[in-house]
């Protein structure tokens, strides 16, 4: 006799811990992975799973297997043409599969094994490289803050949640209701006995049929009681999330000829690492593109990241049109504005002492936080010099040179803890 | 006469159908499941009690990476499986059967929620009453599984290794579980017969076993010099005295530097290859009997006029799809298709009872006009996939399937076609074809072979070379984890035919912690 189960609503997910297992042993390769992934993403579009493919080789599961070589032999179907004593040649690439059934599960002859990896699992991996401090990770990762707020009145609540004036206006209210019918007649009969004892048939049955009948009205009456389980309202809370406002990022990239690949790849981790700190504050964020060798120009993130020009080094041009920027589209008075700097540090010496009087009177008044980068630069340049004196004067400015991904977050330190707090 | 006129009247007049649409519903279930073991029971199926599960595709592919296991113990290489899966079924390469089905008491079926009534009555036929027959009567399940006892000690297998996990680290027993599965094809007795597996007994015994064996060890790599030990004693007590085939065994009982923990999680990879063991030894047959009863339990139905003409269009091209196969030099050949081998066998051996020709005389003369329901039975019961096919493949069904043999020697710059379907070529395809399905011939022959007892406590195992195939490439890895379980230096030596032994790789183990 069978029995018939269903098991739809129990135990999902059974393999998670295997899944988890799996991502372990595999962190070094998925890492890699990941970072070409982060390589090929948008600044703005990191939250999100992705397909990640390593190398099978790197996780076979080894049995003892023969060979090739020796002698074996095949039994084929689907024979055509063949009659015994037929001598062919090789097929190209080895029979290789005559007897194959018996190697591993799947992906043999496949040198990729492809898988997906959700948005945490992903974030993880990119949050690996940069050093972050577990807290940082976890506020990152998090769905954004919320608030608890008011939101009116509900008839379930916990007992702390209680709201007595209000349960006491309903309280009032049921009773005038259920009250009211028996009131109502209580008058009315009150009225005629009253018209009756007028007549002087105070001593009539019918008199005594009011009496009684007014009786159990006022027990009926009284009977309402003071206050139900229907009348308590309890103070509803709900969360609310908290990013409420909005902000606009600004990217500045130097793409004179001294930048390269390298160099740009760890600027838009910086970039990125930003704006995802970013999104969690802030709900509606707009990003600036402006990349500059002697002129600056707004770009679009393609053109920003992959276009590569040469020449010299004008930073102040890039600050100018920041500025610029601001004061036309982005007033500091509804927009929180940050900026991230990216550059190796070669400035025209002349124009870095205009780049720090720049910062310090019209852009750092108007932006919640500037922060530079320098990227393997070898010796400071007169640039760094310059900012060294900014960051002295200014609390909303932080530098760092950077030579690997480790190198970024403390830029980032000030910005994060005031987070934290 | 009134008979007569019923069964004659039937397939038209009293058609009446099951069920219409293609939704299920559990009393549809439960009516299919109802008629399906009906009719079983009418040819005579002996079936363990069934257990239908309904389960989301999500639980499939849990149910698909843990290799069939209903609980299973975590380790990396399930959650490989999984997402691979889960990968080819969101593309879609890949409808995700059909089947699930576990040799156990009650026999658990899987059913997918996603499927179709017809679908599911396929699966039901399939599965609960194919496979689970074959469970219960083939002789090797019989051996060497216990399908009342399996689900008591894969939990308890489970709740071993999670403790270990949490005593000696994560990492220690996936390493040593690597191991264990690197050389789980060698972890199985071909000869002896198993002990009965059940979690109480095993609970009850696993703490004894602990403490024996390790004595047991102990003594075996005694050191105390009791008395110098003669130069020729010592040369003619080679241990073990006879190659062990049985690896993981071998290591359990002997390697020297197992804790009793890890000693017990060899064990039960070892007992678990074993549950395995006699199903892939049975692949044709197994699946060749499911799909031949599922299709001819389902044909029974709708001659009954139970089913409808849509559901058996609809079933009809899922069974095809399932038991086609591919020529050799299709793009989508990828060996002989078990279900399709399986499934024409049994068809045609059914044939061979009813409609014997000539030629069926000539070869098969105590099958021919027999009855077939039994000789079925009889060809389930007491074979496996070699031995089936070498004594049931008929000529008929060689040349339909157009066989031929190939000889692929490395001594030879060609091919050569040895064999083909005529009278000259039967016997021999039908041999080789055989001996294709022999596990000992698709998988290396590897014995322990000798401890060296008395000085650096190596192990050197043997590898007794088939038709002078060499070891794969991926012998020296796994030589490494046969040294991490050994603990001591372990050798390979290859054998040839004629007797000539040659070293084929070696591996140190790791210094002690």
């Amino acid at each position: 006799m069978s029995q018939l189960v269903d098991r739809r609503l129990s135990g999902k997910n059974r393999s998670a811990v295997n899944r988890q297992r799996f991502l372990r042993r595999f962190k070094t390769q998925i890492r890699k992975a990941a970072a070409e992934v982060v390589s090929g993403r948008k600044v703005t579009d990191l939250e999100r799973g992705e397909k990640i493919s390593i190398p099978s080789k790197d996780m076979s599961e080894p049995i003892f297997h023969h060979g090739a070589g020796g002698r074996r032999n095949i039994v084929l179907p689907g024979n055509r043409e063949f009659v015994s004593g037929d001598r062919v040649d090789r097929p190209e690439g080895g029979e290789g599969k005559g007897s194959g059934n018996g190697g591993g599960p799947q992906g043999e002859g496949m040198d990729e094994f492809a898988f997906e990896l959700s948005k945490e699992e992903f974030m993880d991996f990119f949050f690996q490289d940069l050093a972050l401090p577990d807290l940082v990770k976890k506020q990152l990762a998090a769905v954004p803050e919320v608030k608890r707020a008011r939101a009116g009145f509900v008839s379930q609540g916990n007992p702390s949640n209680l709201h007595v004036v209000r349960s006491m206006k309903h309280a009032i209210g049921r009773r005038l209701a259920m009250a009211a019918g028996p009131r109502e007649a209580l008058r009315e009969a009150e009225e005629a006995l009253e018209a009756l004892v007028v007549q002087g048939l105070g001593a009539s049955d019918e008199a005594e049929t009011l009496r009684e009948e007014i009786a159990a009205l006022k027990s009926r009456v009284a009977a309402v009681p003071f206050l139900d389980t229907w009348d308590l309202r309890y103070a509803n809370r709900v969360d609310q999330p908290t990013p409420s406002s909005q902000a606009v990022m600004f990217c500045l990239l130097d793409v004179s000829g001294s930048m390269d690949e390298d160099r740009k790849n760890i600027a838009k981790r910086f970039f990125m690492l930003l704006y995802l700190f970013l999104t969690k504050s802030y709900e509606r964020i707009d990003v600036v593109f402006i990349r500059h060798h002697t002129v600056a120009k707004e770009v679009d993130e393609d053109e920003f990241f992959n276009s590569r020009e040469s020449g010299g080094t004008v930073v102040s041009s890039a600050l100018e049109l920041m500025r610029e920027i601001i004061l036309a589209r982005y007033p500091s008075a509804s927009w929180n504005i940050y900026a991230a700097q990216a550059s190796d540090g070669d400035n025209w010496e002349d124009d870095s002492p205009r780049c720090r009087e720049l910062l310090l009177q019209s852009i750092l008044p108007l932006t919640q936080y500037f922060a530079y980068v320098e990227i393997e630069a070898e010796v400071p340049q007169s640039l760094w010099h310059e900012y060294e004196r900014v960051k002295a004067a200014s609390q909303r400015f932080a530098m760092q040179r950077i030579l690997t991904l480790e190198d970024i977050y403390p830029v980032f330190r000030e910005l994060f803890r005031k987070k934290v707090a | 006469m009134e008979t007569e006129t019923e069964t004659a009247a039937a397939p038209v007049a009293q058609r009446q159908p099951l069920s219409e649409g293609s939704e299920w519903t559990f009393d549809l279930l439960d009516h299919y499941d109802h008629e399906i073991a009906r009719v079983a029971a009418h040819y005579g199926l002996d079936t363990y009690p069934n257990q239908i599960e309904v389960i989301t595709s999500e639980q499939m592919i849990d149910a698909y990476s843990s290799v069939g296991m209903p609980v299973g113990y975590h380790h990396w290489s399930y959650g490989k499986q999984f997402l691979s899966t889960q990968k080819g079924y969101q593309r879609g390469q890949m409808g995700l059967a059909y089947e699930i089905v576990i040799n156990s008491s009650p026999c658990i079926a899987y059913l997918m929620e996603e499927n179709t009534m017809t679908m599911q009555a396929l699966v039901i036929a399939h599965a609960a009453y194919g496979h689970n027959s074959f469970f219960k009567g083939n002789y090797l399940f019989r051996t060497w599984t216990d399908a009342e006892g399996i689900l008591d000690y894969l939990v308890f297998a489970r709740h071993f290794i999670a403790e270990c996990e949490q005593r000696h680290g994560e990492e220690a027993v996936e390493e040593l579980l690597d191991s264990c599965h690197a050389l789980m094809n060698h972890g199985v007795d071909r000869y002896k017969r198993p002990t009965k597996l059940s979690m109480i007994k095993e609970q009850a015994r696993q703490e004894e076993r602990e403490a024996y064996l390790q004595s047991q060890v102990n003594d075996l790599w005694r050191t105390v010099p009791v008395k110098a030990i003669a130069e020729v004693e010592k040369q003619e007590r080679r241990y073990p005295p006879e190659p062990q085939e049985n690896l993981l065994y071998f290591i359990e009982k002997n390697a020297p530097r197992l804790e009793p923990w890890q000693r017990e999680i060899v064990r039960i990879v070892r007992k678990i290859a074993q549950y395995f063991y006699p199903q892939r030894q049975t692949q044709v047959m197994n699946e060749g009997w499911a799909t031949f009863w599922h299709y001819t339990l389902l044909n029974h139905l709708y001659e009954e006029g139970k089913l409808t003409d849509g559901f058996m269009m609809e079933f009809l091209q899922s069974h095809t799809n399932v038991v086609y196969q591919p020529p050799y030099n299709s793009r989508h050949y990828s060996g002989i298709n078990p279900y399709a081998l399986g499934f024409a066998m049994f068809t045609d051996l059914r044939r061979i009872c009813e409609h014997p020709t000539e030629e069926d005389r000539r070869w098969f003369p105590d099958l021919a006009g027999s009855d077939w329901v039994k000789t079925l039975d009889f060809a389930m019961r007491n074979f496996k996939d070699e031995s089936f096919i070498a004594q049931y493949l008929s000529p008929k069904l060689i040349r339909d399937l157009k066989l031929f043999a190939l000889v692929d020697d490395d001594s030879d710059d060609k091919l050569e076609v040895t064999a083909i379907h005529d009278d000259a070529g039967y016997r021999t395809v039908r041999q080789l074809l055989a001996d294709q399905y022999n596990l000992g011939n698709r998988e290396p022959n590897i014995q322990a072979y000798q401890v060296d007892v008395f000085g650096d406590r190596s192990l050197t195992l043997r590898h007794y070379m088939h038709d002078r195939r060499p070891l794969g490439e991926s012998t020296p890895e796994l030589l490494r984890h046969v040294a991490r379980l050994w603990g001591y230096t372990v050798r390979i030596e290859s054998v040839d035919p004629d007797g000539v032994t040659s070293e084929a790789g070696s591996s140190e183990a790791a210094p002690p912690p």
